[in-house]
């Protein structure tokens, strides 16, 4: 029983930080048609951007949720940021080659971040425990959880809310949903798919960094964090149907519950778990839960 | 080529042997990879097969003490042969991105495994044992030159299989499926069937130069099978393009020059040396290097 409620947390934490990065990602596979290989540096910049905040914010003396929307905050004004740059600066350049060369476009931009990075914090690792440690524990049961767990599981939610909420009922919302039926009959209708192209990029980017931000207390940011995260994210995103909101939900919620299962009961198979379950996903429904198969266009 | 190659050895010095003992393993894979990549295919996870071919080596080195290079290299391409064979059934049915991810799926799950394996050394790997050559025994300087002629032994070989199999039927509809799936097969011709071949044909290419690898190496350890290993196989054959089989080696070659002096020079730019330069042949030259040389040809000609 004990085990079965630690499974569950265990799961819904970890699902949480899945979701949030890999709702970026499905975003701007969605509408772009990009599978982005560098938002793993969005993340990576996210929790090395949180880590730098953290150090700020306690040298400072400051009020801890004070702190952590600070450290939120700039972590996602970095991913904005970067989006921005690599949106403007480069994709713009590669669109309507094949999807596998914008592919490899954004892991070229992966691999000089991960020097980019080097470069700007250098090689040693950062700890930024402390909103971890301030936000306390809560004991259900015989179950110790911290409540920055919690945290993370309402900040997962309130992002799939508002994401949500942001399609279904705004202006923009539409627009988009129109862009990633059609691009080009959109464009025809006056929709200024460029636009819609950048804003969706910066969204995905914050998503990606806010992800790396809520991370880095949980983690050491140090190098090479971004290179696991980012394969991660792609197995959510495929069992899920790329592009796909609810997906990205489904697939975190799966990824999530199976990894802790299996770290509980089976600790041998849990890297083995994740890919196990993508590919068996995979091969009954090859384009993910939530997307239908394509018709073949001649 | 490969004989003037061959015939060179004896007067390079041995880190040059070895550097291109290594470039020359890794080049079978990316032939792989070109056999693929003229069907409109991208594997993100051929470092599977290369990793299966590695571990082969190895662990009949270690379990059976038959230690004779050439029987091991062939059962390492064999060993990733029949499992390319086996996923080739479920890979066949995917293309463009989700061809990619599952095959980068594949080859994590094998990672996953091999980390977590005791008995195979977990992530430290463990050592290969040195070969024998039809019971000669070198050692040292001897060692390596023999093994850097029998990879371009392999080398030669696999690029003449490589050529025919470019230039029969199944090889030249590679370019029909990439351009119009439907229509090729409107000809009569299953896809799924020399997609699947194709799968085959790269995976035994890729165990090859993996089993190449673990006895030039000495050493194998499951960041073989990691999806960045793969990465840089990709990398590989976007620089040298998929023009011709010639630029499998060069590129492989160019990019083994390039991370050793990227390693004096400049340790910490890596990396950044790496994407710069595959983003630059990405934008410039969408063909791969080996355009560079065919339109240099083709200007030459009209010259004369």
């Amino acid at each position: 029983m004990l085990t079965a409620l630690a499974i569950t947390t265990d799961g819904l934490v970890y699902a949480a930080y899945l979701f949030i990065v890999a709702i970026g990602l499905t975003l701007i596979f969605g509408v772009m048609k990009i599978l982005n290989v560098a938002h793993g540096s969005f993340y990576a910049f996210g929790a090395y951007g949180a880590a730098t905040a953290v150090g700020i914010y306690v040298d400072g003396d400051v009020n801890a949720a004070l702190g952590f929307l600070f450290m939120i905050s700039f972590a996602m004004a970095i991913g904005v940021v970067m989006g921005v740059i690599l949106e403007r600066g480069l994709l713009r350049l590669v669109y309507g080659r094949d999807e596998v060369v914008v592919v490899l476009v954004t892991y070229a931009v992966f691999l000089i971040l991960e020097d980019v990075i080097r470069l700007i914090w250098g090689a040693q690792s950062y700890p930024a425990f402390q909103p971890m440690v301030s936000a306390g524990n809560v004991e259900i049961g015989e179950l110790v959880l911290s409540n920055y767990d919690l945290v993370l599981v309402a900040i997962a939610a309130i992002v799939a809310a508002l994401a949500w909420w942001a399609l279904k009922f705004t202006r923009y919302g539409k627009l988009l949903t129109t862009v990633i039926y059609d691009r080009e009959t959109a464009a025809a209708f006056g929709i200024n798919v460029t636009l819609v192209y950048t804003v969706t990029f910066v969204i995905g980017a914050a998503l990606g960094a806010l992800g790396g931000a809520v991370m880095a207390p949980k983690i050491s940011v140090t190098l090479g964090i971004g290179v696991e995260v980012i394969v991660l994210a792609f197995a959510v995103v495929a069992i899920g149907g790329m592009g796909s909101i609810e997906g990205a939900l489904v697939g975190a919620l799966i990824v999530g519950l199976c990894r802790a299962a299996a770290v509980h009961l089976a600790p041998q198979i849990e890297l083995f778990v994740i890919y196990g379950v993508m590919a068996l996903v995979l091969v009954v429904r090859p384009y993910g839960l939530f997307v239908r198969a394509q018709p073949r266009k001649i | 080529m490969f004989l003037i190659a061959a015939a060179a050895a004896p007067a390079l010095p041995d880190w040059i042997v070895s550097l291109a003992t290594i470039a020359f393993a890794n080049a079978l894979v990316v032939l792989g990879l070109i056999v693929m990549w003229r069907a409109g295919l991208v594997s993100f996870g051929q470092a599977l097969y290369y990793c299966i071919g590695a571990y082969t080596v190895a662990l009949v080195a270690r379990r059976t003490g038959f230690t004779d290079a050439i029987g091991l290299i062939i059962l390492g391409g064999m060993a990733a042969g029949l499992v390319a064979a086996v996923v080739g059934f479920l890979l066949a049915r995917y293309r463009e991105i989700f061809f990619a991810m599952l095959s980068l799926a594949l080859s994590m799950i094998l990672y996953g495994v091999l980390v977590k394996s005791e008995s195979l050394g977990s992530t430290d790997g463990f050592s290969v044992s040195p070969p024998t050559f039809l019971g000669y025994a070198p050692h040292g300087d001897a060692l390596g030159r023999a093994l850097y002629w029998l990879t371009l032994g392999f080398g030669a070989i696999a690029a003449v299989f490589v050529g025919g199999y470019f230039r029969s039927l199944a090889g030249s509809l590679a370019t029909a499926i990439r351009d119009n799936e439907i229509r090729v097969e409107f000809l009569g011709v299953s896809v799924t069937g020399i997609v699947h071949l194709k799968v085959i044909v790269s995976g035994v290419l890729g165990g090859l130069g993996g089993a190449l690898a673990a006895l030039a190496i000495g050493h194998v350890d499951p960041n073989m099978a990691y999806w960045t290993t793969s990465g840089s196989f990709v990398f590989v054959t976007i620089l040298a393009g998929a023009g011709s089989i010639a630029a499998a080696f060069v590129g492989s070659l160019c990019f083994e020059a390039l991370r050793s002096l990227a390693a004096d020079v400049m340790p910490d730019l890596w990396q950044m040396t790496l994407g710069t330069a595959l983003l630059l042949t990405i934008l410039f030259l969408p063909e791969g290097l080996g355009s560079v040389v065919a339109r240099l040809r083709r200007r030459g000609g009209a010259a004369t």
